[in-house]
């Protein structure tokens, strides 16, 4: 089995490894980098809730080799809060539509919703649903969880009006 | 579910990746997208000694046209080709067909040539493939060789391809020129983005007086790989495509396939569905050649 020296980064910061070819991005993040917050769910590639950002695009950590992401950039749903202890703006919208039961999907949910929010602004109901499509959740029957991406997107393009406007809207 | 172990080689070439498949003497496998291989590796369905990663040769990943074909590098991730202006101005069946493939996470990783060396009966990028009449192009150590795409599929996850084989790109001929061409795509499947239970492709092209000039049409998830019906083809060549034209077309779908029963379908529901879909199809690409849109 062969080894292999890989440096990529993980929310901003770099990191040097030496992996085996068999062992998967989900696995390195949490078993090596103790990113538990991305969760490995059917380890292979149905449920979605391994999902990362890599090179911008979300993608299944259970479905990419460690080794594959040498040099690139990952994202994980730590990187998504402003700083550790806080909540975006799209997980502040999860928290108030009870968007989360048991909460296990919810960081691929967040990543599959960033990244369509990062690409789409004023995405439709639809658009929305086809966005998260790759993502299963068993409590919530996704109703809050699309309200709460309708939110977040709705709360996005507030937060860059300018200031007087968004006070305006607030009234 | 942990993979057994293996050994990794990353490429920067087609002729290196042919190179170490060679190596590897057929216990070698080509790693693209992987949005199949590493589950199958993970459920140890495949045990493969070496993977030859070929997520970086760049001459894998383009998409041209000129000569009268498309061109589309195997490496292609899904997502890309949906997105790409060519694709969707010259190829819009298969546009249509990689918008039920799989979803946002595993179109980004997911690959066109890796579709359909996968050769799952049920696949959407295959369907349209056989439809467009698609040239497969692979390359090894023993040279360079074109298959054409009504001999590459040979069963379900089985193809032409010899276990050193790379494959390299996809020939697609650019579709009738002119006015009056239309295309539809339909399946039906648990939920949009699931494999299809059955699915149809349709590409035809209509003259000045609304008569059929050619028509290709083609069924996925009724047997173990994907069915051109040629029957129907012929049946509907110089028609108006009319009511009773297009009956006729689903009957002889209903006919000629040949679909298993699963736990997800019947065969028989497999066979109606089959005649439903393409005529479906025909009447989408009826409608979109009438209105003269690409």
């Amino acid at each position: 089995m062969s080894q292999h020296e890989i440096t990529f980064t993980v929310n901003g910061e770099s990191q040097s490894a030496t992996v085996a070819a068999r062992l998967t991005l989900v696995d390195f993040l949490r078993d090596a980098l103790r990113l538990t917050g991305t969760h490995a769910g059917c380890e292979h590639g149905v449920c979605g809730a391994c999902s990362v950002l890599l090179d911008g695009v979300p993608v299944r950590s259970c479905l990419t080799l460690a080794v594959q992401a040498d040099g690139s950039e990952i994202v994980t749903v730590e990187g998504l809060a402003p700083e550790p202890g806080t909540l975006g703006i799209l997980q502040d919208s999860f928290w108030e539509t009870h968007a989360l039961q048991c909460g296990f999907c919810t960081s691929g949910m967040l990543i599959a919703s960033h990244a369509l929010l990062a690409a789409n602004a004023s995405p439709t109901e639809d658009e929305i649903r086809e966005a998260i499509g790759g993502n299963l959740c068993r409590c919530t029957g996704y109703k809050q969880i699309v309200d709460a991406i309708a939110l977040a997107a709705e709360r996005l393009r507030g937060s860059n009006l300018p200031a007087k406007e968004a006070a305006d809207d607030e009234r | 579910m942990k993979a057994a172990e293996f050994d990794y080689v990353r490429v920067a070439s087609v002729e290196a990746a042919c190179r170490a498949l060679a190596e590897a003497g057929g216990d070698g496998k080509i790693l693209a997208g992987g949005q199949t291989l590493v589950p199958m590796l993970a459920m140890r369905l495949l045990r493969p000694t070496l993977l030859v990663d070929v997520n970086r040769v760049a001459s894998l990943q383009v998409i041209v046209a000129g000569g009268g074909e498309i061109v589309i590098g195997a490496g292609t991730r899904q997502s890309d080709a949906l997105a790409d202006e060519i694709v969707r101005r010259d190829l819009p069946l298969l546009a249509k067909a990689l918008g039920f493939v799989g979803h946002v996470q595993t179109r980004n990783r997911g690959t066109v040539g890796g579709s359909i060396a996968n050769a799952d009966p049920a696949a959407e990028i295959a369907l349209a493939a056989l439809a467009l009449d698609c040239e497969i192009v692979a390359q090894s150590v023993r040279g360079v060789r074109t298959i054409p795409i009504a001999r590459f599929f040979q069963g379900a996850m089985t193809t032409a391809l010899a276990a050193d084989e790379c494959l390299v790109e996809l020939h697609f001929p650019a579709a009738p020129s002119g006015g009056g061409r239309g295309c539809g795509f339909h399946e039906v499947a648990s939920r949009h983005s699931d494999f299809a239970l059955a699915a149809a492709a349709v590409q035809l092209a209509l003259d000045g007086e609304g008569a059929c000039r050619s028509v290709a049409i083609a069924v996925g998830g009724v047997g173990g790989a994907p069915l051109r019906i040629d029957a129907a083809t012929e049946r509907l060549r110089g028609t108006t495509l009319a009511a009773e034209d297009l009956a006729a077309a689903a009957a002889i779908v209903r006919e000629v396939v040949e679909p298993a029963s699963d736990l997800h379908a019947s065969a028989d529901y497999r066979r109606r569905v089959a005649g439903a879909l393409v005529e479906r199809a025909l009447l989408d690409a009826r409608s979109e050649a009438l209105a003269g849109r690409n």
